[in-house]
């Protein structure tokens, strides 16, 4: 009857949603909390060039062009912050990979029972959170009845050490919690690509007479490879973001130990709520954000060269 | 005589069995410093074999601690809330996507992946939550930011119903004459059952452990409190106290803080449900993690 095609294209688009709406709408609400939670923000960006003025609003707030950096890299604790998040990482990747593959390896040599209670315990501080963590930090390390000063370094007829007030200690004790609480997790990542692994390569390993470390040196970490690299190049791309529970929390926002304790996220947080400098703040951030997704694109497309399936796109 | 074979095959139970210790041990010491007389932790400091043993710590908070347990009831409330919502916009995101012949589905994929590379960071996010949406001091202050979904498990999910659910069973279930929420609800979320779990784990130990919304968003009204912030707000306040006492000279009355034991007890509070859950969900949880984790 119609056999104007423009109208008959317009219908068939009115079919195509009578029958498929119910779809576009339940995806309503998960949109929107992602435009707020996470698009808004990301506009909110410019903050970084404005001067905020919490009473004309923020988004009339007057341009100031690039002043809050200049202010930001006259600070000398932004040096600091950005020095420590980036050693820390490069610890945390080193130590944090190499005994999760550790780990994973001995998990696989166990069986049955026994692995299942030794993953169910070591994976068990993954779960607790900052605030739990920093109470077990507390209880080891205060300097009146701590654990350590109590017990541990009274054995050995050493004097008491008060651990909240000396910066030199915190990076093993930080780097120590760090593992502590990620290394459950991590080994299970490398665990799954172990238990994949051909056991008729073990087997003729051994018939062959190879040694343990020697089927572990030339079969499971060659056949590992790309995991760990994947891994490992992943982690690259979070190099400016740090936990920041681990790096708040567990030093207990101590101002003595800052030198050692101060990441990126925990000085923006202090210029934002504790000293009220939001200028300082935003433009920390957003280094953070930029150099951020500079980062995790160029990370992913080196993880595209060495095992497509692994990159995020 | 030991051989070399023998000694690989203990080495991992030696190795593993330290690292268990490790992993349990810092929990068992707070607990025994929770159930520890109050003078003798004092006196000998944390101990795993204390002298003398008392409850006045724990019958202290379920006599006196009314903040403490209405920090846990916000804690439970907030938790159950958050993660049913979660699950909820995570599967009514992520079915739409699933579906090959949906128009625009590929942009609006990208909307959501997009989100997991790039972000505003905190200073813009509080900007936004607390100017624009005025979510300060209230209870939605707990809710809303961060936790409510994320993106990534949207992605997960959309993945498994597009790998795992058969197009042939959402065709059959037209031919009945079912609509998109009743193919939904009947046909695909029975066969979604593993995946829900897991996100329902992650996002519930996400909301029962969160910290910072309360750090960030509650200024005044305290009684918006979960368990971790009040935690974290007695250590804060101790050493607060300390180093303005050490500093000035002057002694502080320490005596309107609650004692060691009662702080440890409500530590130990805060982890009971999570120890308490953590066998029947730990398979759910080790999927999760490999599931999520090469691309997490």
């Amino acid at each position: 009857m119609n056999n104007n095609p423009a109208l008959k294209k317009k219908n068939r688009f009115l079919v195509y949603l009578r029958q498929t709406w119910p779809l576009y709408l339940m995806m309503v609400p998960g949109l929107a909390y992602l435009f707020i939670n996470n698009y808004l923000p990301m506009f909110g960006l410019q903050f970084a060039f404005k001067k905020i003025n919490y009473t004309t609003g923020v988004w009339k707030s007057p341009w100031v062009g690039l002043s809050n950096f200049t202010y930001l890299f006259k600070t000398a604790d932004v040096y600091e912050a950005f020095r420590n998040t980036i050693l820390y990482n490069l610890v945390f990747l080193v130590l944090g990979h190499a005994l999760a593959l550790f780990v994973a390896i001995l998990l696989e040599q166990c069986m049955g029972r026994t692995f299942k209670l030794y993953q169910t315990l070591i994976l068990l501080p993954f779960l607790l959170s900052a605030s739990v963590i920093a109470y077990l930090a507390f209880a080891f390390l205060s300097s009146d009845n701590g654990f350590l000063n109590n017990t541990i370094l009274k054995m050995f007829g050493k004097d008491p050490i008060t651990w909240y007030s000396k910066p030199k200690y915190w990076p093993y004790i930080l780097t120590f919690i760090h593992i502590w609480k990620s290394i459950g997790y991590s080994s299970i990542l490398y665990y799954a690509t172990l238990i994949g692994i051909d056991k008729s390569y073990y087997e003729a390993a051994v018939l062959d007479g190879a040694s343990v470390p020697q089927q572990i040196r030339h079969i499971t970490l060659p056949l590992l490879k790309t995991t760990i690299i994947t891994l490992v190049i992943m982690q690259i791309g979070r190099m400016f973001y740090s936990d920041f529970g681990l790096f708040y929390q567990v030093p207990m926002n101590n101002g003595m130990l800052y030198s050692t304790t101060n990441t990126i996220d925990t000085y923006v947080y202090r210029g934002l709520m504790e000293i009220n400098d939001v200028g300082r703040s935003s433009a920390a951030g957003f280094l953070q954000s930029v150099l951020g997704f500079i980062l995790v694109l160029t990370t992913n497309l080196i993880v595209r060269k060495v095992d497509r399936d692994s990159a995020l796109f | 005589m030991i051989t070399s074979k023998k000694i690989y095959k203990i080495i991992p139970h030696v190795v593993l069995g330290i690292m268990s210790l490790f992993a349990i041990l810092p929990i068992i010491l707070l607990f025994m410093a929770s159930v520890t007389d109050e003078t003798t932790l004092m006196m000998n400091g944390y101990s795993f074999f204390p002298k003398k043993f008392s409850s006045a710590s724990y019958e202290y908070i379920f006599k006196a601690g009314r903040t403490i347990i209405r920090a846990y009831g916000i804690s439970v409330i907030i938790t159950a809330i958050g993660t049913v919502l979660n699950i909820l916009m995570t599967i009514f995101l992520a079915y739409p996507l699933s579906r090959p012949n949906l128009k625009g589905r590929n942009v609006i994929a990208f909307i959501v992946f997009f989100t997991m590379l790039f972000n505003g960071g905190l200073v813009p996010t509080y900007i936004v939550y607390s100017q624009i949406f005025h979510i300060r001091d209230t209870i939605f202050a707990m809710l809303i930011p961060s936790y409510l979904m994320s993106a990534f498990n949207v992605i997960l999910m959309r993945n498994f119903f597009s790998s795992s659910i058969p197009g042939e069973i959402l065709e059959a279930g037209k031919v009945d004459g079912a609509n998109e929420l009743q193919t939904l609800f009947r046909i695909v979320l029975p066969l979604a059952k593993p995946i829900i779990g897991t996100i329902a784990l992650m996002s519930g130990l996400a909301y029962w452990n969160d910290w910072t919304n309360g750090l960030y968003y509650i200024v005044r009204r305290t009684d918006y409190y979960n368990i971790q912030n009040v935690l974290t707000n007695m250590l804060n306040n101790i050493q607060f106290l300390k180093t303005s006492s050490q500093m000035q000279g002057i002694n502080v009355d320490l005596g309107t803080i609650p004692s060691v034991g009662i702080r440890m007890a409500i530590a130990v509070m805060a982890i009971v449900p999570v120890l308490i859950v953590y066998p029947f969900i730990q398979k759910f949880f080790v999927k999760g993690i490999v599931i999520g984790g090469v691309k997490g």
